[in-house]
């Protein structure tokens, strides 16, 4: 071997291993930046946090199986995807089981950044792209609420999912693609009836995460949010809620089925909705009216 | 079990269960109960827009709504043989896992019609007894019928 060659050897060894160690740090798990740390740290208000609560639905998936009471939070009810099961963690404030020994970082990590309390990377089964928009208000007031709810003790089955999804660092790169761009989290949510319902809808409610089709790595497809999309267990679909699947409802048709049940051709929602009605249910009106503004200002995308 | 008649089907449901006035096969039995479902839906209809304060409250709808809700509570629990959890039905699976439960229900959703029929008589009880009875249909929904919208 000559000397030009072996340092042509050389030379692709380094860019190959500067790639690697850029990949690997492009994909590190990133938590939130300092400043919304320390915003999220300061004191929340439960009783807002309790309204936030039942805008993201925490308990459809958190629930202790068997449970009906919405603040019991062992977690543990399966999530059946494509990719394999889920089992959400207990997220009640056990100190030893839940997150009773979590800080608000901890937990803003957690909830925006995807990120675990031991650094690693969570599992978008969270809809942590969703509530990467939520506001630092909405997060300490919601984290300030958690505690306040009953403990329960024992913790959930690990995950059971499909090679290759079970390699962790690989939702580094799924993060590169499906995570929102957002330079510094809302202080506080926007008041105007269309940001707040747009905010409700993509942040907190997170919406799209049933609603919108995704791609086969599982990532949200952009231009077809909320078109509608088959549900992750298999079972039945998640109709189209844009302008378009939504044409013959007015806006009090939708405030009123997301909090009712009841549609204007005399339906009642079911399937994994119905929960999701029973917490709308519980928050102010006017949230809900936001909702059903915004959703009536999205067109429909896609060839659906 | 694969039925042939509706004669058939008749002695063994009863013979199954007293009191079940008609059990139908399959195919037979899946179209009944849609039937009856969308008997429930249009019912309802003009129900919702009262309910959002967007109609003139009307007596003869509601217990029209309420006798036609009875009328399937009493004829659904027997409208899910065995032989009719497949073919054109949203029914889920959990219906033959939970039978009990699921006929549970729809008792429960017989004695409430039955009662609001009584105790509904002007704007103020229907306001006061409608919302909690329509509860009813999100919780069955919710647990027995694959989601379609």
């Amino acid at each position: 071997m000559t000397a030009g060659r072996s340092a042509l050897a050389v030379g692709i060894g380094i860019v190959v291993a500067a790639m690697a160690a850029a990949g690997w740090v492009l994909t590190a798990p990133r938590p939130v930046d300092p400043q919304t740390a320390r915003a999220v740290s300061e004191p929340g208000d439960p009783a807002a946090g309790k309204i936030v609560f039942f805008l993201a639905g925490c308990d459809s998936c958190h629930l202790s199986p068997g449970q009906s009471d919405p603040t019991r939070l062992g977690g543990g009810q399966e999530l059946r995807t494509p990719f394999g099961s889920f089992f959400p963690p207990n997220i009640s404030p056990d100190r030893a089981d839940g997150i009773g020994a979590w800080s608000a970082v901890d937990f803003a990590n957690a909830l925006m950044a995807g990120v675990s309390r031991d650094g690693r990377h969570l599992y978008p089964a969270l809809p942590y792209p969703s509530y990467a928009r939520m506001s630092v208000k909405d997060v300490r007031d919601l984290f300030a609420f958690l505690r306040t709810v009953p403990p329960v003790s024992g913790r959930t089955p690990p995950d059971a999912l499909a090679f290759p999804f079970s390699i962790r660092k690989a939702v580094g790169f799924w993060k590169l693609l499906y995570m929102p761009a957002i330079a510094q989290p809302l202080a506080e949510d926007p008041t105007d009836l269309e940001s707040r319902g747009r905010y409700l809808v993509e942040g907190p409610g997170h919406c799209g995460e049933c609603h919108s089709p995704r791609t086969f790595l599982g990532g949200v497809i952009a231009s077809r949010r909320l078109n509608g999309a088959p549900l992750p267990d298999g079972k039945g679909k998640a109709p189209n809620i844009t302008d378009g699947g939504l044409a013959d409802w007015s806006e009090s048709d939708i405030a009123y089925a997301l909090s009712t049940g009841l549609t204007p051709s005399g339906d009642s929602l079911g399937g994994p909705m119905a929960a999701v009605v029973r917490n709308l249910a519980q928050v102010p009106e006017q949230d809900l009216a936001a909702i059903a503004h915004y959703l009536k200002t999205v067109k429909p995308g896609g060839d659906s | 079990m694969r039925m042939t008649g509706k004669g058939s089907a008749a002695i063994v449901g009863l013979a199954l269960s007293a009191g079940v006035a008609l059990a139908a096969s399959g195919a037979d039995a899946i179209k009944e109960r849609r039937a009856l479902m969308k008997e429930n839906g249009e019912a309802t209809k003009p129900i919702v827009p009262i309910l959002k304060g967007q109609a003139p409250f009307d007596l003869a709808a509601v217990q029209k709504a309420l006798k036609t809700y009875l009328n399937a509570a009493e004829k659904m629990p027997a409208l899910f043989p065995p032989d009719s959890k497949t073919g054109d039905t949203h029914a889920l699976p959990a219906i033959w896992e939970n039978t009990a439960d699921f006929d549970a229900r729809f008792k429960k959703l017989g004695d409430d019609a039955t009662a609001a029929l009584t105790e509904v008589k002007d704007e103020a009880s229907f306001k006061a007894t409608m919302p909690n009875f329509y509860k009813n249909c999100g919780g069955c929904h919710e647990k027995y019928r694959e989601k379609e919208n």
